[in-house]
Parts: C-alpha cells; sequence; structure tokens
C-alpha cells in the first residue's frame, strides 16, 4: 500500500533521511519507532510529501507520489489521512467545521457535507458534539476530532504523527483501540510513528526501529521476534543489555503456559535458575522472554531441546 | 470661552476627526491587509517562498514605517493631489493617513498571521488544500482575534496621526487644539479636547479587545 525507497533528506549538513525503504502492506497496522531525531518524522512527512525527499520515491496506493506536483499532489493527498501530535484542529471552528474542512477542499456540496460530518462524528464516539469548540474538549476528544477529520475523505491510508504522544495513558490506550477499530472494520492501513513502544506492542502488526537516519530492523512483528539478536525483541522485553556471560535468552511464541522450562529440568541433569524475563500481549499472540542461567553436564542437549521445541535459544 | 460656545466647535472637530479615522481605517484595512498576508506567504518557509519580492516589500514598508507623519503628509502632496484632486481638507488628510497607516498595519497583520500554528497549516496541506484555501480558510480565520487587535492599535495611532492633520487643513480635535487652546490660549478648550481624546481611545480599545475575546476560542 505504501512502498518507499531509497528515500534521502537532509537540512543544511543534518542528515535526517539516509535511503531507506518502507513497505506498508494493504490492511496493516505499520509501526516505525526511534528516539527524537532518529528520522521518523521526517519519513512520515515524506509520505505525503509534505516533505519532498532529496532522492527516491514513494508510491502510495499504486500511485508515485514523488512524479506529483501542484494541484495533481493535493488531489493525491486527499485519499491520505493524517493525525497529529498536537492535534492541528482549526480554533476558530467548531468540531464539526473542523471535520467539514477536508470536505469543503473536496468540494462536496453543503448537505452532503452535514451528513457526512454527522456520520464521521458518530464514528469516533463524538456523536452530538459537533457544536462545541475544540479548547472544550479533552485531548483525547481533540484527537478524535483528528481522526474523524482524516476520514473524510475515505482514505485508504491514516499516517499517524506521534498521535497518542500527549495523551495519558488511559487515554492513549482508547485511542490505540479506535485506531484498531477502524483498521479492522474500515480495512484502513495505518502508518504510525512513535517513540512509545507500548504502542508498537499493543497495535501494530509490523514495525520498524529507525536510528540516524536509517531503519536498523523491519518487518512483520512475528518474523522480528524469531530472528536472533532482533533489536525490536530486545526493546519489547526490558531485560538488563548486555546480556551477562553464560546466560541464555529463550524466546517462546503460543501458549504461554507450556511447561517447557520444568519439562527440561526433569528430562536434563541441568540446574535453571531464572534471572529475568515477563510476556506480552502482542497483536501476532503472546510471546514470553526468559533469561536463565543454565548449568550442569547436559546444558548443551537441553538447549538442543528447547530449540526442537520451537523456542528462540540466544546464549551469551 | 463659554460652554456653549465650546460644544459646536468640539462636536465639530469630532465630527472630523471620526470621519477621517474612519475612512482611514476602511482604506488601511483594505490596503494593508493583503499587504501583511504577502509578507508571510512570500517569506523565505511561506506558502509559496520569494524572498527577492518579500525583501522588497519589506524594505517599501521600513521606509513607509521610517518617516514621521508630518513629514510623510507634506513629503506625498503630490500624490494626494492625483488621487484626491485637492491637498487641503479632510479628504486630502485621509491619503496621507492611509499611507501611514498601511505599513503599519501590514506589519501587525503580518505578526498576527505568523502567530498561526504551523501544524494547522500543515494538516491544511496534508489535507490537500491549496494556497489560496489555506490563506482564505486557515490562516486569515485562525488568525482574526489578532487582526482585530492589529485593527484597534491602528486605529487608536489614526487618531493621533490625525492630530497632524491641521498642517493642511483638514481640521479634526488636535487641530483645535493647537488653534485654540495653543494659539489662543483657551485652557478650557485644551482641557475639553484632551478628556474628548481619551473619551474616545478608550471606547475604541475596549471595543476592540471585546470583539478580539468573542472571536478567540484559543
Amino acid at each position: 500500500m505504501i512502498q518507499a525507497s531509497g528515500l534521502r533528506k537532509s537540512y543544511g549538513g543534518t542528515v535526517a533521511l539516509d535511503g531507506v525503504d518502507l513497505h506498508v502492506r494493504q490492511g496493516e497496522i505499520y509501526g516505525v519507532v526511534g528516539q527524537s531525531g532518529a528520522g521518523k518524522s521526517t519519513l512520515l512527512r515524506c509520505v505525503n510529501l509534505l516533505e519532498r525527499p532529496d532522492a527516491g520515491t514513494v508510491t502510495v496506493d499504486g500511485q508515485e507520489l514523488t512524479a506529483l506536483s501542484g494541484k495533481e499532489l493535493n488531489l493525491a493527498r486527499r485519499r491520505i489521512g493524517m493525525i497529529h501530535q498536537h492535534f492541528a484542529l482549526l480554533s476558530s471552528r467548531t468540531v464539526a467545521g473542523n471535520v467539514a474542512f477536508p470536505l469543503e477542499v473536496m468540494g462536496v456540496p453543503a448537505a452532503e457535507r452535514r451528513r457526512r460530518v454527522g456520520e464521521l462524528l458518530e464514528l469516533v464516539g463524538l456523536g452530538g458534539r459537533g457544536g462545541d469548540r475544540p479548547n472544550q474538549l479533552s485531548g483525547g476528544q481533540k484527537q478524535r476530532v483528528g481522526i474523524a477529520r482524516a476520514l473524510a475523505g475515505n482514505p485508504s491510508v491514516l499516517l499517524s504523527d506521534e498521535a497518542t504522544s500527549a495523551l495519558d495513558p488511559a487515554t492513549t490506550q482508547s485511542i490505540l483501540a479506535l485506531l484498531k477499530r477502524l483498521n479492522t472494520e474500515l480495512g484502513l492501513t495505518i502508518l504510525l510513528i512513535t517513540h512509545e513502544m507500548d504502542v508498537i506492542k499493543s497495535v501494530c502488526d509490523s514495525a520498524a526501529i529507525m536510528a540516524g537516519g536509517r531503519v536498523e530492523e523491519s518487518g512483520a512483528i512475528a518474523d522480528l521476534i524469531r530472528t536472533p539478536g532482533s533489536r525490536l525483541t530486545r526493546e519489547i522485553f526490558p531485560l538488563p543489555e548486555p546480556a551477562p556471560a553464560g546466560s541464555v535468552t529463550l524466546t517462546f511464541t503460543g501458549d504461554p503456559r507450556q511447561p517447557v522450562v520444568s519439562e527440561v529440568v526433569r528430562k536434563f541433569d541441568v540446574d535453571l535458575s531464572i534471572l529475568g524475563g515477563s510476556i506480552e500481549e502482542l497483536t501476532a499472540g503472546p510471546v514470553g522472554r526468559l533469561r536463565v542461567a543454565l548449568t550442569g553436564d547436559e546444558a548443551a542437549p537441553a538447549l538442543d531441546y528447547l530449540r526442537e521445541r520451537g523456542l528462540l535459544v540466544e546464549t551469551a | 470661552m463659554t460652554w456653549d460656545e465650546m460644544v459646536p466647535l468640539l462636536g465639530e472637530a469630532t465630527w472630523q476627526t471620526a470621519l477621517m479615522v474612519a475612512w482611514s481605517t476602511l482604506f488601511t484595512v483594505l490596503l494593508g491587509l493583503p499587504l501583511g498576508v504577502a509578507l508571510v506567504v512570500f517569506d523565505r518557509g511561506g506558502l509559496r517562498p520569494m524572498p527577492v519580492l518579500k525583501s522588497a516589500l519589506g524594505m517599501v514598508v521600513n521606509v513607509g514605517r521610517s518617516l514621521p507623519f508630518i513629514v510623510l503628509m507634506i513629503a506625498i502632496i503630490p500624490f494626494t493631489r492625483l488621487v484626491v484632486g485637492t491637498t487641503i481638507g479632510t479628504a486630502a488628510v485621509v491619503v496621507p493617513l492611509t499611507v501611514g497607516a498601511v505599513p503599519f498595519f501590514a506589519r501587525l497583520v503580518e505578526t498576527a498571521l505568523r502567530e498561526v500554528d504551523r501544524d494547522v497549516v500543515q494538516a491544511a496541506q496534508a489535507m490537500g488544500a491549496g494556497r489560496t484555501t489555506i490563506v482564505r480558510k486557515v490562516l486569515l480565520p485562525e488568525a482574526l482575534p489578532g487582526i482585530v487587535a492589529g485593527v484597534t492599535v491602528t486605529v487608536v495611532a489614526l487618531i493621533g496621526y490625525t492630530a497632524m492633520a491641521g498642517t493642511i487643513g483638514g481640521g479634526g480635535l488636535g487641530d483645535l487644539a493647537v488653534r485654540y487652546g495653543y494659539m489662543r490660549f483657551e485652557t478650557e478648550i485644551m482641557i475639553a479636547t484632551v478628556v474628548v481624546l481619551v473619551v474616545i481611545v478608550q471606547i475604541m480599545q475596549s471595543l476592540g479587545d471585546l470583539v478580539a475575546r468573542r472571536l478567540s476560542h484559543k
């Protein structure tokens, strides 16, 4: 749905994007995570060409945006919704007026506009609040208005620029739940950038980690979890890094109640002590990560057994 | 001078001042608003960056702002004759008043427009809005409270400028104060003029503040 390749962008001497490729599949929620200054914000702005990349191409829904300019680009942008960290609502307009704005831009007639605005506000759970002013709303409600506005043009893609970063944890969860619902119900493809790992954990199907203007790692989260040495896995499961020498880190997917650990101890002549670990509920299902110290004569065959059982075994 | 003599004089002068301020405010807004918009739109990082044009406009504005009003009024007499066909009287004063206030107001408009959240403009661009739409539907409405505040400041400044209108026969309260209060030592007239001016400025400022507050939903 979104295909970016070879994106480069620099401001003066600062390189913001240093050859970035991105592939977002139809209907998925794709999260780009990284610290501030990693280039994720520039990347997002390059997708709808708010920033024009110095090099590289961006294709959204089969249309190469980097080949467009002026009016054609404006038309193409109407098929891409965007929500913002600080909501970016017009304070001079009511809630309904804000949602109507993109419809006015598209030249939708007034009666049709009113009907559509009503529908959209209902969809985001703000039915009946159309007459309010944005400054009368809470942060979460403002973001809902932002989402309704972004959906006005029936976009195939929604870009989210740190949409939950200014919100408290409970509100963040409700906004993420709304995005997830829109993703499932409308088949909306969502590309979001965030610095919060929780966002990646709770809604994303795929992710990319950015640092220094480059993508360090990307792909479906389910696959990344099974990749040895994955940075994403390390970020999701906060265990002390680097792993102490001689320790073993086990990553397991599927039913977290499988008694693999006790099986190993019973089958092999090994002692096992747990150094740390946690289980996270990801969109791909539950994933556990356990750091253990394994000692005894049969340590090596025990690890082979764990591998056979489908666990990812990383030794330090 | 008796009260009965003073009232018609004050009445006429107030009316002349009101006329001069009203007309020049109208023309100032009509000319200064687009100029202020141009200063923002053509700026580096604006909606349509044209740095050379923006610098040229900025220079013209600065020249206009660096001339004291009384100098400007005399200096542009040929231009005034060209526009209204005469160089004396109330109508002739509106021309230099407008020329003097346009650069001032344009800068105030520029400042008000720059206060508009960049995010909001970018959001509109992301929605595929063109430049004209962004100016009409985003920049101007969002900056409206600031623009109204700018109009208020301009009106008060124009009331000040009109004091010099007597020099070219424009009349008004300033002229009254100079001719009677200063040249003829009629202290009562001086005091009355001061009171009327203070009251007018207070009313204008309060009215402007009220409208700006009503329009603001920040």
